[in-house]
C-alpha cells in the first residue's frame, strides 16, 4: 500500500432544507481508486467541479469518505483516534494564500503547526527556520504576512506545513490566484521540496505547464479518475483532454496540429525542446529540402 | 469617443513614510473601437491606471480626457463617466448582493436613474450578452457556479451600456473552458457592438490571440506600446522584467537560431503550426 | 495600501519600556491607573506626573505620539471639566449671574481632567511600547487563572490575534466592493440618513459574504495543521520573566508605596488653598 491509497473513494455533498431534511445529494467524487507511492511528485488535473478538490480534502481527513475508504500512511481517515496523527501526515496547502495564514508574523505562522503538535520550544525554533529556508523565506521571518506577495505568502503557507514535518503534502490549486511570477515560484519550490526532502507531493491544478514534470499525472471529471499515467502519456491524447475541459501545454498543441496537418510527429511532446528536437529529426528524416536550401521555404 | 491621457503621475499615501509613485508620466491614447489589452505583472501600474479611465482613482498630477472634455474639470459628471467606462473588478462576482441574478444585474441601470421599462431591457440584454438565459433570472447569485457568477457580475456593468468596457484580469482563477468562454464573449461583444474593450491581464496567451494592441506596463510606466507581434519581438526584454511572450514566440526563434525559415512573429499554436508545415 | 497600516500604534524603536514583558506593562498600566484613581492629593499628582515623564524620556517614543491619543477625548475632557466646575456644590469661590464656582469644583474638576489625561498617556505608553502580540500574549497570560473559571482565555486571545491580522485585509476589501459599487453607479456620500443606510446594502452584503468565506477557509486551514485548541498546544515564545522584569515589578511597587505615602502625609493643598484666600 503506497502513502495515500483510495478504494471506492465516493462523497457526497448534502443540500438541507430548512428543516436540516437532506433535500438532494451531489456526489462530488464517485468510486474513486488510487494508489500513491511515498516520494512522488503527483499531479491532479481537472475542471472546476470536476471534485478533485474534494477529494484533496480527504487527503488530510477534512472530509470523511461517504462509501469506501482511503488510507494515509496505513491510517484509515475514519479512525478518529488517528485524526491528529493523519493531519501531521499529510500536511495542506489551500488556494487562497490570504485566508490560510493565521501568524500575525512570518515565523509566528511557520511555527502554528508544531506549537498544536505540542513540540518544544528549542525544537519549533528550529523547525521554523529550516522550513523558513527551505522555502527561501528565511530573510522574511519577522514580515507582516500582509505586505507579502501572493507567490511569497503561498511559500509561508508551505513552509507552515513543512514545519510539521509531513510525509506527504496535499497542494489544492495552491496557484490559482497567483500571477505567472508567483505561480512559476510555488512550483518551482514544492519540486525542490520534493528532490530534497523527499515529501511525497500530490498537486491539485488545472495549469498544464506545472504537471509536466510529475512523476504522475491524474485526470479527474465528475468525481471520477478518468486519465492516469505520466504527463507523456496523459498530454499525448489532446482531443481526449480537450472533452474534459482542460489544456494542453503550448508546444503539445502545435504539435498536435502539425500532426492534424498529416507531419508524422511524436504524439507526446511536452515541451519547445522536445518539439524542437523532434523537427529536427523529422525533417533529417523526411524534409522536402535540406538545410541549405531553406531559403525557399515562405514564412507567411 | 476616445479616452486621452496626458502626464498622468499618482502617488499613493502622499506624504506618509509609505509615500509610493504607482504611475509615472503615462501618456495614452485608447481611440473609439480598440481591443486592447493591458499586460503587467502585480504591482505595475495596471489596476492603478484603469481605475482612473472612471475616475474612481483622482491622478496626483496630470489630465484625463474623455471625449476631449477633461474629466477633472469643475462640474464633470463623474457618475455619467462611470456609466460610459465601465469598469469590471478583479473577481467582481464578489460584489454581487442582490437576491437573484436579475436583480442584480439592475443595481446599475438603476443607479442611473432610468424608467423600468428600459432598466429591465438593458438587464435582459446584458444577461443575454453574457449567455445567462431566462432560467437564471432568479436564481440566486450565490446558487451559480464560479463561471456563471463572473458572467453574471461583467452583466451586471454591461447593463449600464457603456461605451467603454475594462476588464481587470476577468480570467482569475477561471479553468481553461471558463477562461474561453469569457473572452470569447468578451470578444463577441467588441466585435458585435463595436465598443472599446481594455482587457487587463498578466498572461500574454490569453491576451495574444485576441487583442489588436498591446501597453506593457512595468514599474508605473509604459513599457511598450505597439501590436502584440511587435511587443513579443522583445520577448528578451519581457523576460527580463518578468513577463514572457506566449510559448510559441520562444519556440520560433528557437527553431529560427537552427537555421529554420520560420515566422519569429507567430504567436498562437495555429500560426506556429502553419509556418512550420511551411517549412517542413 | 491600506495594508500598510499597523494597529494599534506600536512605535518600533529599542528601549527597556520595550524590552519589558508584556504582563509587566499591563500591571504597570493597571497599577498607574489605581494609584491616580485612589490618591487624589497634589503630592500624589507631582509624584504621578514625574513617574510618567520619567517612564517616557526612557521609552525613547516621542511626546507627540503620546499626546495623540488625547484628541479622541478632548469633547469629553472638557465636559467633564465644565460639569464639575459649575454644578459641584460646596463653598463659594466665585459667583456671577446664575454661575457660581465652588471650591470642591475646582478640585473635582482639576483632579479629573489630570486623571483622564494620565489614563489616556499611561495606556499610550503600554500600546507605543507593545505590540499588539505581545499585548494579546501578555493578556492571555495574565487572565490564565481565569480559566479554572472556564472563562475561554485561549480562545479569547486567539480570536483576538486573528482579528489583528485581518482587520487591514477587511479594510482593504471594504475598500475595493465600495469602488466595484461605485463603477455601477453607487453613492455612499450623499442623501439623508436613511438612504445612505440603505446604500450601504451593496457593500455590506458582500462584504459579510466575503468574511464568512474566510472565516470558513481559515478554520480548515487551522484544523488541517492540527489546531485543537489550547490544550496540549506549546509555545514558540513564551513569556518568561527575566531579572529586568523584576525589577520593574519592585519599580512598581516602590511607585506605589510612594504615592500612598504622600498621599497620607498631603499638606501642600490645604496651604495653596490657604494662599489663595479660598
Amino acid at each position: 500500500m503506497g502513502i495515500i491509497s483510495a478504494a471506492k473513494l465516493a462523497f457526497d455533498y448534502l443540500k438541507l432544507d430548512e428543516n436540516g431534511n437532506v433535500e438532494s445529494k451531489i456526489r462530488a467524487v464517485d468510486g474513486v481508486d488510487l494508489d500513491i507511492k511515498a516520494g512522488d511528485f503527483i499531479a491532479i488535473l481537472g475542471h472546476n467541479g470536476s471534485g478533485k478538490s474534494t477529494l484533496a480534502k480527504h487527503m488530510n481527513a477534512i472530509l470523511l469518505p461517504s462509501e469506501g475508504t482511503l488510507y494515509v500512511d496505513g491510517k484509515d481517515t475514519q479512525d478518529e483516534s488517528k485524526l491528529w496523527e493523519i493531519r501531521q501526515t499529510a500536511g495542506m496547502v489551500f488556494q487562497n494564500p490570504d485566508n490560510q495564514i493565521i501568524g500575525t508574523i512570518v515565523d509566528e505562522d511557520v511555527g502554528f503547526g508544531p506549537e498544536n503538535m505540542g513540540v518544544p520550544q528549542q525544537e519549533i525554533w528550529e523547525r521554523v527556520e529550516k522550513s523558513l529556508r527551505s522555502v527561501g523565506m528565511w530573510e522574511y521571518r519577522s514580515h507582516s504576512p500582509n505586505k507579502l506577495s501572493g507567490g511569497q505568502k503561498q511559500r509561508v503557507a508551505i513552509a507552515g506545513v513543512v514545519a510539521m514535518r509531513p510525509k506527504c503534502i496535499v497542494l489544492d490549486e495552491p496557484t490559482a490566484m497567483l500571477d505567472p511570477n508567483g505561480r512559476k515560484e510555488v512550483i518551482r519550490t514544492v519540486h525542490e521540496l520534493n528532490r530534497t526532502e523527499h515529501v511525497t507531493v500530490i498537486l491539485i491544478t488545472h495549469y498544464m505547464e506545472e504537471v509536466i514534470d510529475a512523476d504522475k499525472v491524474f485526470v479527474m471529471d465528475a468525481g471520477k479518475i478518468v486519465m492516469q499515467g505520466t504527463p507523456h502519456e496523459v498530454f499525448g491524447r489532446v482531443e481526449e483532454l480537450k472533452s474534459y475541459r482542460l489544456d494542453v501545454p503550448q508546444a503539445t498543441l502545435v504539435a498536435h496540429q502539425l500532426r492534424e496537418k498529416g507531419f508524422d510527429l511524436r504524439p507526446d511532446i511536452l515541451s519547445n525542446e522536445e518539439l524542437v528536437e523532434e523537427l529536427q529529426k523529422y525533417r533529417a528524416a523526411h524534409g522536402k529540402q535540406r538545410i541549405e536550401e531553406t531559403k525557399t521555404c515562405q514564412s507567411e | 469617443m476616445s479616452i486621452r491621457i496626458e502626464h498622468l503621475n499618482y502617488v499613493y499615501s502622499g506624504g506618509t513614510v509609505f509615500e509610493q509613485q504607482a504611475l509615472k508620466d503615462i501618456n495614452l491614447e485608447l481611440p473609439d473601437g480598440q481591443f486592447i489589452g493591458i499586460i503587467g505583472h502585480t504591482g505595475s501600474g495596471k489596476s492603478t491606471l484603469i481605475q482612473h479611465l472612471n475616475g474612481l482613482l483622482k491622478a496626483s498630477s496630470g489630465t484625463i480626457y474623455y471625449n476631449d472634455e477633461n474629466i477633472y474639470a469643475e462640474g464633470y459628471n463623474m457618475k455619467q463617466l462611470r456609466s460610459k467606462v465601465g469598469l469590471v473588478f478583479q473577481y467582481p462576482e464578489y460584489q454581487l448582493f442582490e437576491t437573484d441574478v436579475f436583480t442584480d444585474v439592475c443595481f446599475g441601470p438603476k443607479n442611473l436613474g432610468l424608467e423600468q421599462d428600459e432598466i429591465e431591457r438593458r438587464a435582459k440584454d446584458a444577461l443575454k450578452l453574457v449567455g445567462l438565459g431566462e432560467e437564471y433570472y432568479k436564481v440566486s447569485p450565490f446558487d451559480l457556479s464560479g463561471g456563471q457568477k463572473r458572467r453574471a457580475a461583467i452583466a451586471g456593468i454591461l447593463a449600464m451600456e457603456p461605451e467603454v468596457l475594462v476588464l481587470d484580469e476577468p480570467t482569475a482563477g477561471l479553468d481553461p473552458r471558463g477562461r474561453d468562454e469569457i473572452l470569447d464573449q468578451v470578444a463577441r461583444l467588441h466585435r458585435e457592438r463595436k465598443i472599446t474593450v481594455v482587457l487587463v491581464s498578466h498572461s500574454m496567451e490569453d491576451v495574444a490571440r485576441y487583442v489588436e494592441r498591446i501597453i506593457v506596463m512595468n514599474k508605473g510606466e509604459v513599457l511598450y506600446d505597439d501590436a502584440p507581434r511587435m511587443v513579443f519581438r522583445h520577448y528578451k526584454e519581457l523576460e527580463a522584467v518578468g513577463l514572457a511572450a506566449p510559448q510559441e514566440v520562444y519556440l520560433m526563434h528557437q527553431l529560427a537560431a537552427l537555421g529554420w525559415d520560420v515566422n519569429t512573429d507567430a504567436a498562437t499554436a495555429e500560426e506556429a503550426a502553419a509556418s512550420i508545415a511551411k517549412c517542413l | 495600501m491600506l495594508r500598510e497600516i499597523t494597529l494599534g500604534q506600536y512605535y518600533p524603536t529599542d528601549s527597556v519600556i520595550h524590552k519589558l514583558d508584556p504582563r509587566v506593562k499591563l500591571a504597570g498600566t493597571l497599577v498607574f491607573i489605581i494609584s491616580l484613581f485612589a490618591f487624589g492629593s497634589i503630592e500624589a499628582y507631582v509624584v504621578a506626573t514625574i513617574f510618567l515623564a520619567a517612564v517616557i524620556m526612557i521609552s525613547k517614543v516621542p511626546f507627540r505620539f503620546m499626546i495623540k491619543g488625547l484628541k479622541a477625548i478632548i469633547m469629553l475632557l472638557m465636559i467633564t471639566v465644565i460639569f464639575n466646575l459649575f454644578l459641584v456644590q460646596g463653598t463659594v469661590v466665585f459667583k456671577f449671574w446664575i454661575f457660581q464656582i465652588t471650591r470642591e469644583g475646582i478640585k473635582t474638576a482639576v483632579s479629573m481632567a489630570i486623571r483622564l489625561i494620565y489614563l489616556i498617556i499611561g495606556s499610550s505608553v503600554m500600546t507605543l511600547t507593545t505590540t499588539p502580540n505581545d499585548l494579546t500574549d501578555g493578556l492571555e497570560k495574565a487572565l490564565s487563572p481565569l480559566k479554572k473559571l472556564h472563562v475561554p482565555i485561549h480562545e479569547i486571545a486567539m480570536m483576538m490575534s486573528i482579528a489583528l491580522r485581518f482587520i487591514p485585509i477587511l479594510l482593504e476589501e471594504t475598500d475595493k466592493i465600495m469602488k466595484a459599487q461605485q463603477a455601477r453607479g453607487a453613492d455612499f456620500e450623499s442623501g439623508n440618513l436613511l438612504q445612505k443606510a440603505k446604500n450601504m446594502v451593496p457593500l455590506l452584503v458582500p462584504l459579510f459574504i466575503s468574511a464568512f468565506r474566510r472565516a470558513n477557509d481559515l478554520a480548515m486551514a487551522m484544523e488541517a495543521r492540527g489546531y485543537h485548541g489550547g490544550e496540549g498546544r506549546t509555545k514558540m515564545r513564551p513569556l518568561v520573566y527575566k531579572s529586568r522584569d523584576k525589577a520593574g515589578y519592585l519599580i512598581l511597587l516602590g511607585y506605589f508605596a510612594v504615592m500612598f505615602a504622600v498621599n497620607r502625609f498631603s499638606v501642600l493643598e490645604s496651604l495653596l488653598f490657604g494662599a489663595l484666600g479660598w
